[in-house]
């Protein structure tokens, strides 16, 4: 099954925070329920998006990594 | 997120502004309010006039340090103050100038940046953090 993803966030080349800070801005632009995939490279953000997720209720529904590249999948609260 | 994280920033050098709006951003997107004070050379880096200026680093930061931030900085890092305006994009952040260090720098609220909400005493200060940690930089 392949996920409806309502919006992608390209978050490539930024340093910390600013994957986090930019997703926090866009899934506010999304209805609950919504996808939002998020492509980043900091090293970072696998222990960001996780610990994001997890105080902010908006699930990480998939996460992946392709040389260098993450990929993450968020559902809004 | 419960109680904020309170920052009082002292330091005028563009590392440690960026390591403060580092600290900011991360507390915002989390949903944690966010109190940050600025007093003296912090103050100063907030100055409408000089806030894209080069602020310089830490003594510490020598030679090679330099080089490194400038390779950040190469590689798209966002500036401090521009990191500092997405958090308050996010919400929750509040940035009040020391009014002692308005009065040390002969400063009027017309001279600072549009990302300082206002003028407070340490009172005001210590009333807003609550029960939350403060952070000193």
């Amino acid at each position: 099954m392949t996920l409806q993803i309502t919006q992608t966030l390209d978050a490539r080349g930024l340093s910390c925070p600013m994957p986090i800070v930019k997703t926090a801005q866009a899934i506010k632009t999304i209805p609950s329920g919504g996808l939002i995939e998020v492509l980043a490279t900091d090293p970072g953000s696998v222990k960001d998006f996780a610990a994001w997720s997890r105080t902010t209720g908006n699930e990480l529904v998939e996460q992946s990594e392709d040389r260098g590249t993450y990929r993450f999948v968020l559902r809004r609260k | 997120m419960g109680e904020p994280l309170n920052v009082v920033l002292f330091s005028g050098t563009d590392d440690k502004l960026q390591a403060a709006a580092v600290l900011t951003a991360g507390a915002a997107a989390l949903g944690k309010p966010v109190n940050l004070f600025l007093q003296y050379w912090a103050l100063d880096a907030f100055r409408a006039d000089r806030i894209e200026r080069d602020h310089g680093l830490a003594p510490e930061a020598g030679a090679e340090g330099r080089v490194a931030v400038d390779g950040l900085r190469a590689a798209g890092q966002a500036s401090w103050a521009e990191t500092m305006r997405q958090a308050k994009e996010l919400g929750g952040v509040d940035i009040e100038a020391c009014s002692l260090s308005m009065d040390l720098l002969h400063l009027t609220p017309a001279d600072l940046d549009p990302l300082v909400d206002g003028v407070e005493g340490v009172t005001s200060f210590y009333l807003n953090a609550g029960e939350g940690q403060v952070v000193f930089i």
